[in-house]
């Protein structure tokens, strides 16, 4: 945990984590705790009295059909992004483990989204399922399918998911490479020599020692659906049709800032918190000791 | 490859290719979009060959942005995306490495408690505190200022723990030989340590660098002047245009260009980029 070889001074070393401690207590410890403390609070329409209620802000909220709404709502459209990330992650870094000619171009071709902000990742696929100009909007109409993400909830949805699904595909693919570059050669070999096909090696060696990566990366996945695609659903559906597309944290955001109601912005906070905390956890417990076989 | 079986290969080439237009076909739509004159894209079916407006659109959001929403030059929110993405680069990694000095190389009391308070950090993501945090930077009167959209995001529990992790390889035996040469603290924190983690420092700015460039949520709420609007948050006030519909080729050349540096940054510093990835998630 620390060094045999250390300095002394009376002095140094507060003044060195001084600037980290001051805006992580300012912005991070200060902001949580009030958090907090909100919620337990109550405030009237206009701002004027304030009282304490104890956990009705949170009672209120889990008998609130558009919060219970807005919970399936995140839970379809994270699972959705989780598992469709990394299926073509994993796709395309197995193919791209397999390929000799070429293998550093097509990194690089498949890498880039990583850098480009939900936000616009959004506006690029809600350009392309315009309903009026949209160029992926017209081939489904010409199959048949009237796409229209302002009028149908699921449209909207699976919008959504497609902008956030693609932003995160190349983050997966990293990642899975480099578990997949990890696995020794040898054990892929003697599989052959046992007559294993690529099919069966894929599935009894490599997918099962890919594990560990796989678990991590559905814990950043979860993560970043939950919170980082806030981007994707502001700059495009903002939360509708109706509810359709209104995740937790879309609604956190809407309650608190257009709909000024403090105490029920801060539960759902809290019980975000509660979330993230959560996931961390399950994050650190499992580097702690990588799942092995 | 353990094997050799042709017609596998053409598949893994041919699901790479799908792969690879499939990333790309957006970006492409978007650049098509933004060489064509306005009316192109109203009317019937969006072209997929430029057109020739390509230096027109291209002048007129940089100079003069969208009439239609308030006509912010996009020139003005790249150059304050910049100035945000790089202060929460540099500053994140000032202050991580030298509270990872401090935690590593010193004892004191209350070391656990800065270690622990700072590995809280990574359970608040802005998200979740979105409201209170607004309060405090309104309070200290940092709405429509670069402080205000760089400093609250600069704590960093991820680089403060990828500087401890180096530190901790570094053989103690650097640390005594300069010591008994009679280096203190400061020199070798200077002369050593600093040198020795120059291509840590420049992964983590690669991430943190992109990290500052997509920030959406933060400086929509604390921006309110336009001046200051950061071009990935101002994209958003130019497709939400009341009673009709956005100059879309406008927007996609402001998409564009809102992708530009971060991607090139990945493309052209791609080993560190990948090296700062894998290494900060760990």
């Amino acid at each position: 945990m620390y060094k045999r070889v250390t300095f002394r001074d009376p002095l140094l070393p507060y003044l060195l984590v001084l600037p980290q401690m001051a805006i992580t207590l300012i912005f991070f410890i200060w902001p949580a705790s009030q958090a907090l403390y909100q919620s337990l609070l109550r405030q009237d329409a206009f701002g004027l009295r304030t009282q304490f209620v104890g956990l009705e802000n949170f009672a209120r909220l889990l008998g609130d059909p558009l919060y219970l709404n807005s919970f399936q709502v995140t839970l379809v459209f994270s699972l959705a992004v989780t598992f469709s990330g990394l299926a073509f992650g994993l796709l395309f870094a197995v193919m791209a483990d397999r390929v000799i000619k070429g293998a550093a171009t097509y990194k690089t071709l498949l890498i880039w989204p990583y850098a480009v902000a939900p936000a616009i990742a959004g506006v690029l696929w809600w350009f392309l399922f315009n309903p009026t100009i949209g160029i992926l909007a017209y081939l489904l109409r010409s199959i048949g399918y009237d796409w229209n993400h302002a009028v149908d909830g699921t449209d909207a949805l699976i919008l959504v998911i497609v902008a956030a699904t693609w932003k995160q595909v190349s983050y997966n693919f990293l990642f899975f490479l480099a578990g997949l570059q990890a696995i020794p050669k040898s054990l892929i070999e003697a599989a052959a020599i046992d007559g294993a096909g690529p099919a069966r090696r894929f599935w009894t060696i490599v997918f099962p020692l890919l594990s560990p990566t796989t678990f991590f990366l559905l814990v950043v996945n979860m993560v970043y659906a939950f919170f980082e695609t806030f981007g994707v659903i502001h700059a495009t559906t903002s939360g509708g049709p109706g509810q359709a597309t209104t995740i937790l944290v879309y609604k956190v955001f809407n309650d608190g800032f257009i709909g000024l109601d403090l105490g029920s912005s801060a539960a759902q906070s809290v019980i975000l918190m509660a979330i993230v905390i959560t996931l961390t956890m399950i994050q650190f417990r499992f580097i702690e000791r990588r799942v092995q076989y | 490859m353990v094997e050799n079986r042709p017609w596998m290969t053409w598949i893994t080439h041919l699901v790479l290719l799908g792969g690879v237009l499939l990333v790309a076909f957006p970006l492409w739509v978007a650049f098509v979009a933004s060489t064509h004159p306005g009316q192109n894209l109203l009317s019937g079916v969006m072209p997929l060959l430029p057109g020739d407006r390509l230096f027109e659109n291209y002048a007129t959001v940089l100079g003069v942005g969208l009439k239609a929403s308030g006509g912010v030059p996009v020139g003005l929110m790249m150059m304050n995306s910049t100035v945000m993405a790089l202060s929460i680069a540099v500053g994140k990694i000032v202050i991580s490495i030298v509270s990872a000095y401090a935690i590593v190389y010193f004892r004191f009391p209350f070391r656990m408690l800065c270690f622990w308070t700072i590995f809280v950090t990574l359970m608040l993501p802005v998200e979740v505190r979105i409201l209170p945090t607004f309060e405090v930077v309104a309070d200290l009167g940092m709405l429509n200022s670069y402080a205000g959209l760089s400093i609250p995001l600069i704590a960093s529990a991820t680089a403060t723990f990828l500087f401890r992790q180096f530190f901790l390889t570094v053989p103690d035996e650097l640390t005594e030989a300069a010591r008994v040469d009679g280096a203190g603290p400061f020199r070798f924190f200077v002369d050593i340590l600093l040198p020795l983690s120059r291509t840590n420092i420049a992964a983590l700015f690669v991430i943190l660098f992109i990290y500052g460039w997509i920030q959406y949520l933060w400086p929509l709420l604390v921006t309110t002047d336009e001046s200051f609007y950061t071009i990935v948050m101002g994209i958003q006030r130019m497709v939400t245009v009341a009673d009709a519909q956005p100059q879309w080729h406008l927007v996609m050349a402001t998409a564009v260009l809102a992708m530009l540096p971060p991607v090139a940054v990945v493309v052209a510093m791609q080993s560190l980029f990948v090296k700062g990835l894998v290494e900060t998630e760990k």
